[in-house]
């Protein structure tokens, strides 16, 4: 196991503790804003359950970080429930966190749209609602490259994830009821659009093995975020001739009003720096205000990952005054903090 | 049959998912996220630990604790799959001691319909059920027909793993793989395949039974 472990250019002890451990130094690092339950596997809020306050959990295969334990905290988060990489947790972590969090005004799910987190957050909200929770859930299905039909498993919830979780976060921070923080929730996912791209394929620390090769030149189109690839291979063309595919693809879906105020969120996959991040951001906003949007507010980084995956999305949310304004609020989590 | 069959039967596949343990995981990185292999072998092993520790219930409660740890265990959507598949197959047996063969076929033909139900997929959408349907209806009419309970069951686990084949040329619209639309043809169905390793070791588990 050392040998193989040395192989694949990982800090590893153990691949089968990988997540477990990951958590540990999570909450080592971070214990005044989280503490980590490791019989439960969840990470959970310093303070929670807080009375009268609507929680929000989420949760998913982990070698997304810092999704979603990195998002636990002051204005976002109360829970999260880390799987194994790139496989969704089990309903017993779901129902752990939920009742650690239930302060008796609600828990919310934000469930990414993926077979394997809808089934398990699915069973674990029965049986919260057994045990007399009020639960929401909410799907989270931005991803603009898998076309949505009645008879597939439909979009994947991708950067709109990394947006609810801030914006309905700070709406239940401030005292918003059940119903309120659940709607911003659906709204944010209706009001945004994303879209993937990759130069490399990923390692899961299970098979030490990358999941797909690419080509020198090549670059995959429409790709989510488990390393899997993407709709269509093309050949690799500069950072504008890029963008403007991403761009394209966002936009012509999202169709927002002429002169419309956005959030610009240009995400790392893991393995690009963000040296070419910035560089994409600049490209997005110029093309943005030449498609007839303004990006008033943006986030640029690596926020939702592959793994080490080389490779960038852009997700486009439009904005509203009171979007925007729980936007700015504080938030203090692992990953994400200002105003605090 | 009784409890010892069902205990063989999850012996039989926690033994065939190990040793299947790469080949499910390069399926299912082929058209995936490459977890397969290695998700099962962590299912089923805490299942036939789940079950060495019982203590002598019957075959439907065994059934339904196997499903139980699947579901606590496995995560992804295998988990929840087979995890209410094998409680739906559970509850059809009760608390009875022993059952026949169309006995089984009411056990698999509810685990089948929970699968649907949960997946909301049908055959031909390149999942488990392109194994498990067939499975299910072959041992039925091979049954209805006066076939010998072994050789009914060796009928069904073929009818699985000729199912399992047919998901090459399909194109996946559940799961996934569905997400690479055209890009997933000519790839076979990871959970399909494992699909066809639980019914064969099924076959097994019967076969040594009588």
């Amino acid at each position: 196991m050392a040998i193989e472990t040395r192989k694949m250019r990982k800090f590893l002890n153990d691949p089968a503790q990988v997540v477990k451990e990951s958590l540990v130094g999570l909450a080592a690092a971070h214990p005044d804003l989280v503490r980590y339950d490791a019989a439960a596997q969840i990470i959970v809020r310093k303070g929670a359950p807080r009375k009268g306050k609507v929680a929000l959990i989420s949760g998913g295969g982990s070698g997304h970080e810092p999704l979603h334990g990195g998002f636990v905290g002051l204005g976002m988060l109360d829970a999260a429930c880390p799987g194994e990489v790139f496989t969704s947790p089990v309903p017993a972590q779901m129902l752990a966190a939920t009742k650690a969090v239930d302060g008796g005004a609600g828990v919310v799910h934000i469930v990414k749209n993926y077979t394997g987190d809808v089934l398990n957050f699915k069973l674990a909200a029965e049986d919260a609602a057994d045990e007399g929770i009020k639960v929401t859930s909410v799907v989270i299905d931005d991803d603009v490259a898998v076309q949505d039909s009645l008879y597939t498993a439909g979009r994947r919830g991708v950067g709109a994830t990394v947006l609810a979780e801030k914006i309905a976060g700070a709406a239940a921070e401030g005292g918003a009821d059940l119903t309120k923080v659940t709607d911003l929730v659906k709204r944010v996912n209706d009001r945004s659009r994303s879209f993937g791209v990759a130069l490399s394929s990923c390692v899961p620390p299970a098979s030490g093995k990358a999941i797909f090769e690419l080509p020198e030149g090549q670059i995959e189109l429409g790709i989510g975020i488990h390393g899997e690839p993407g709709r269509r291979r093309a050949d690799l063309g500069s950072a504008s001739e890029v963008v403007d595919v991403i761009v394209e693809a966002v936009v012509s879906d999202l169709k927002p009003k002429r002169g419309s105020k956005v959030l610009a969120f240009v995400n790392g996959m893991g393995g690009t720096p963000l040296l070419e991040l910035y560089l994409l951001y600049g490209e997005v906003d110029k093309k943005l205000r030449a498609a007839g949007v303004e990006p008033v507010r943006n986030l640029v980084g690596s926020y939702i990952t592959s793994l080490e995956m080389a490779g960038a999305s852009l997700t486009v949310l439009e904005l509203d005054e009171e979007l925007t304004k729980l936007w700015d609020a504080p938030v203090h989590t692992p990953a994400l903090r200002w105003g605090v | 049959m009784d409890a010892a069959t069902i205990t063989s039967w999850m012996r039989e596949i926690d033994i065939a998912v190990r040793a299947e343990r790469d080949h499910l995981v390069q399926l299912d990185a082929a058209i995936g996220d490459g977890d397969h292999g290695t998700n099962m072998v962590r299912g089923f092993e805490a299942v036939v630990q789940a079950l060495d520790s019982d203590g002598g219930s019957p075959p439907g409660k065994l059934l339904i604790l196997a499903g139980r740890t699947l579901v606590s265990t496995v995560g992804g959507a295998s988990g929840p799959l087979w995890g209410s598949a094998l409680r739906s197959g559970g509850r059809v047996l009760g608390d009875q001691a022993t059952f026949d063969g169309m006995e089984l076929v009411e056990v698999l033909a509810a685990a089948l319909a929970s699968v649907k139900d949960l997946g909301t997929a049908a055959v031909g959408d390149k999942t488990m059920v392109d194994a498990l349907e067939p499975a299910v209806d072959t041992l039925r009419s091979r049954l209805a027909d006066g076939v010998s309970l072994d050789d009914a069951m060796d009928d069904a686990a073929d009818a699985a793993e000729a199912g399992m084949r047919s998901t090459i040329p399909l194109q996946a619209r559940k799961g996934r793989a569905s997400y690479l639309g055209e890009r997933s043809v000519g790839h076979q169905d990871p959970g399909a395949t494992s699909t066809a390793l639980i019914i064969r070791a099924l076959q097994k588990a019967v076969t040594k039974d009588s």
